[in-house]
């Protein structure tokens, strides 16, 4: 029942045998040791998994890997370019934009996707868009603050 | 990583006491000050703790030029590694790049016990001051005799001492790569805050590097060649009994290695985790089991508390109280209510285990790897010397959450699956329904006051169930103890007393009665951050407020009057004049209320503002900002102390405006984020935190300061602009 799966993951194409039906979260963090997205609920609740899938912010934890086929994954370990981090890392290490941080893979990715529709999103778009991802340590204030400095300065 | 097959003695003896020296061994959980530390160094070698009282059980030094700090505490979050880290560079007088820290590992660190109650920087953070201090009291010493100049005329810079004619020997250089056994004396002197480079600065914390870039960091994140993936089947309520699984039609699934059934106690292991996954679910639909029903119903729970709580215990009493209540010119009965809050961490417990004939090793998230070490030598009649707890990095966990649980259970797995890493990740309905959650509450509040506003007398009553049921050296505090064949009882070896944290007011009392009335209730309850003192703090603020309109006086004068203790006088005068009280907003939909506590009675001083906004149909609120002032002493961290206390603050409104654990008769109902909501980044007020530093002042707890205070503030804004006081939680208009 497994079978070839394609998949375009951080800018590389990688071919696997797999079972299609199993979700996408697994085949990252297991079989390619991006450990970035995590397992939060499995239920598409928290956003602790998501990845760019084509730019949109995606969940992983239940949507099939084969479904994944022919898009462009890009995880948060993807952002970095020629040993650079991304802006936006930069930023929320500025910040210190974490407690735990179980839930700043998320966070990351909801406001990347954020920004690729609106460059100059307004304080109600940016807490809308965060509100995807659950954080129970309520680090919220500084996600917020450090989407709004990233945008507001770029 | 190897368990250590040497007992103690013979491993000193073989590896010639070393402790300075230069060697390759991985270290699972160390993070180091910067990247390339990483790269070129990869720690000391491991090395039993030894005792608490020798300087290198919390600082080594190799001749390399490197520091280890070593603590039995564990990061959760709180930033503990930066802000001990800080301490150590400063008292040993070297650059911070040049040290790491590992923490919590029974191979290595001191047995400091939990990492709880807010206080690792106090106990942790100046056992490796005088550590710091005393290795380099030590090295002074040395390098006077290889100088032949006196003591007082040296000079430190980066762990280079130096002759008053430039002449210099380095730490690394007068270790030369050896031993020395030394004992902390207690007489090495400790700097003046005015000579710290690091403390009292908002080092940031490396690790969030790490976090923002996705590097592994946590539990969850942990891989071995050898390691399996397995899920555990819960019973569907408290208590359920397995009466049928057909194991052949889960063994038939792709991948499956095993299907273990151990009385109620039921796990799957697999070859890859989503056929783990798949196995569990299907084995929640085949699984028969007979449930009993929770009998006391949400409904009932509070009248329940009051009717068959136990005999009250007598926590403090005088004779005079009740008269003084009577005589006092002005008097108030209050009675508040608070419902189980759950820890809820974002991401599910995990650990990982593997037996061999050796022994056990553990990685787990736990706040204790020695109180975990114990109850699984407990739980195995095993040898604690035979186990190895190495604590890892969890998902936030805010007290005593699954993590504890989890590793039990992972360890239950490795013992019957042996030689294999086992890597157990709880779901998350089982982090929701099997957390031990904060219990529910009544505090019937009673006092008077003179017509000037001076309190006279009070009487708390309150009733609770345990707020510690910590794994700490008994197999029964595992939750799947209880469900295995041999089934480990849970016997709750009484109450504790963190049910009347911080009800007894630091307000002047003269006559003051106490009484706990413990409850057996009907969910699984345990440490949840600040214990009891959120609700005791939540009733007592909101009364102390109530006294202020009854006298007549401004919530701010009527606590300052009642106060004696400076530091307290002083967080709430910060917060009056930051916040331009007296020329507040005073639109009729707007309300403001404060609150203060000391945590404990003797940790952070932090006292808090809110502002409410009342919905135009008057039907709903909306929480706007928070505006806290925090003394914790001397502050190591701010921008640690800030976000830890912004963190609680949010935190605290989620708890106070939102959530209740909802449960009916077949158990516990809130399964996910849906059935427990919690706070969001769209529903967060402002949150501005102030500090007042006293650098000359030791360090006190603070992680905790903010969980009462908030919730009495919210409820005090919100009588403030409704004109009915809050006697519930979650609060509801």
């Amino acid at each position: 029942m497994n079978k070839s799966i394609e998949l375009h993951i951080n800018g590389e194409r990688k071919l696997l045998e797999a079972d299609p039906e199993e979700p996408l979260l697994y085949i990252l963090r297991n079989d390619f040791a991006l450990k970035g997205p995590k397992f939060g609920c499995g239920l598409h609740q928290c956003g602790s998994c998501m990845v760019l899938s084509n730019g949109e912010a995606s969940y992983t934890c239940r949507i099939p890997c084969a479904t994944f086929e022919g898009k462009k994954i890009q995880t948060i370990e993807g952002l970095s370019q020629n040993g650079k981090t991304h802006p936006i890392q930069e930023a929320f290490f500025d910040v210190q934009a974490a407690q735990c941080g179980y839930c700043v893979n998320g966070m990351i990715i909801a406001a990347l996707a954020l920004i690729k529709d609106v460059p100059k999103p307004s304080e109600k778009e940016i807490k809308e868009a965060l509100s995807k991802v659950i954080c129970r340590c309520g680090t919220h204030s500084r996600f917020v603050d450090v989407v709004k400095k990233f945008t507001s300065t770029t | 990583m190897k368990l250590l097959k040497t007992n103690r003695r013979d491993f000193l003896k073989k590896s010639g006491q070393l402790l300075i020296g230069f060697q390759l061994f991985p270290l699972l959980n160390c993070t180091t000050k910067e990247d390339e530390l990483h790269a070129i160094y990869n720690g000391i070698p491991e090395r039993p703790h030894l005792g608490r009282e020798l300087i290198d059980s919390w600082i080594r030094l190799d001749s390399e030029g490197h520091v280890t700090v070593l603590t039995g505490k564990k990061e959760l979050g709180q930033g503990i590694r930066t802000a001990l880290i800080q301490i150590a560079a400063d008292e040993l007088q070297v650059d911070i790049n040049r040290c790491h820290i590992i923490n919590g590992d029974t191979g290595q660190t001191a047995n400091e016990g939990y990492t709880a109650g807010s206080n690792s920087i106090e106990g942790s953070g100046k056992a490796i001051r005088q550590a710091a201090a005393e290795a380099k009291f030590f090295l002074v010493q040395l390098a006077s005799e290889r100088l032949d100049v006196p003591l007082e005329s040296l000079t430190i810079k980066d762990g280079s001492i130096y002759a008053a004619d430039n002449r210099q020997v380095s730490y690394w250089e007068l270790l030369d790569g050896q031993y020395y056994k030394r004992h902390i004396t207690g007489n090495a002197p400790i700097l003046e805050p005015a000579q710290h480079q690091y403390v009292g600065k908002p080092i940031p914390r490396e690790d969030i590097r790490q976090l923002v870039q996705g590097k592994a960091h946590f539990v969850h994140d942990l891989s071995f060649p050898d390691m399996v993936h397995a899920r555990v089947l819960h019973p569907p309520s408290y208590g359920a009994q397995l009466e049928e699984l057909k194991k052949d039609k889960i063994t038939a699934l792709p991948g499956i290695s095993d299907v273990l059934v151990d009385g109620n106690f039921v796990a799957v292991i697999a070859e890859r985790e989503y056929q783990a996954v798949k196995a569990w679910e299907k084995m929640k639909v085949i699984a028969v089991w007979e449930k009993p029903s929770i009998e006391t119903m949400p409904s009932q729970l509070f009248s329940d508390m009051r009717k068959h709580a136990q005999k009250p215990e007598v926590i403090r009493t005088d004779p005079k109280t009740i008269s003084s209540i009577s005589n006092a010119e002005l008097r108030l009965k209050a009675s508040y209510q608070k419902p189980y809050h759950m820890h809820a961490s974002a991401g599910p417990s995990c650990a990982l285990a593997k037996w061999t004939e050796e022994g056990l090793t553990v990685w787990s998230p736990t706040q204790g790897v020695y109180p975990l070490r114990a109850t699984l030598s407990d739980l195995f009649s095993l040898d604690p010397e035979k186990i190895r707890c190495i604590g890892v990095p969890g998902s936030g966990c805010y007290g005593h959450n699954g993590a504890d649980d989890v590793s039990a259970e992972a360890a239950i797995i490795a013992q019957k699956y042996p030689n294999k890493t086992i890597r157990l990740q709880w779901m998350r309905e089982d982090e929701h329904q099997w957390e031990p959650y904060g219990s529910a509450m009544i505090l019937d509040l009673e006092a008077g006051i003179s017509a000037d506003g001076y309190l006279q007398a009070m009487e708390s009553n309150l009733w609770s169930d345990t707020h510690s049921t910590r794994p700490n050296g008994q197999a029964g505090h595992f939750v799947s103890a209880r469900h295995l064949e041999k089934s480990i009882p849970f016997n709750k070896r009484g109450f504790s007393g963190g049910a009347y944290r911080n009800a007894i007011p630091l307000y002047i009392v003269p006559h003051y009665n106490l009484y706990l009335h413990n409850y057996e209730g009907p969910l699984r309850t345990s440490a949840l951050r600040g214990l009891g003192a959120y609700a005791n703090i939540f009733a007592l603020e909101s009364f102390i407020d109530e006294l202020a309109s009854l006298a007549g006086l401004d919530p701010f004068v009527f606590r300052i009057q009642n106060l004696q203790d400076p530091r307290a006088i002083a967080v709430l005068e910060e917060l009056r004049d930051k916040t331009n009280w007296a020329s507040r907003n005073s639109q009729e939909n707007k309300g403001y209320g404060i609150a203060f506590s000391q945590y404990k009675n003797s940790a952070a001083y932090f006292a808090v503002l809110a502002e409410v906004e009342l919905s135009s149909d008057k039907k709903s609120y909306t929480l706007q900002k928070l505006t806290g002032v925090i003394d914790a002493g001397q502050c190591i961290n701010p921008d640690g102390l800030i976000n830890q206390t912004e963190g609680g603050m949010i935190q605290s409104a989620s708890w106070t405006m939102m959530e209740a654990v909802s449960y009916d008769e077949n158990g516990i109902l809130s399964r996910d984020w849906n059935s427990y909501p919690i706070i969001s980044s769209k529903d967060i007020p402002v949150v501005e935190v102030q500090i007042i530093n006293r650098p000359e002042l030791p360090p006190l707890g603070a992680g905790e300061a903010a969980q009462g205070p908030v919730a009495a503030a919210i409820a005090n804004a919100v009588f403030d602009c409704t004109g009915t006081r809050v006697r519930e939680l979650p609060i509801k208009i």
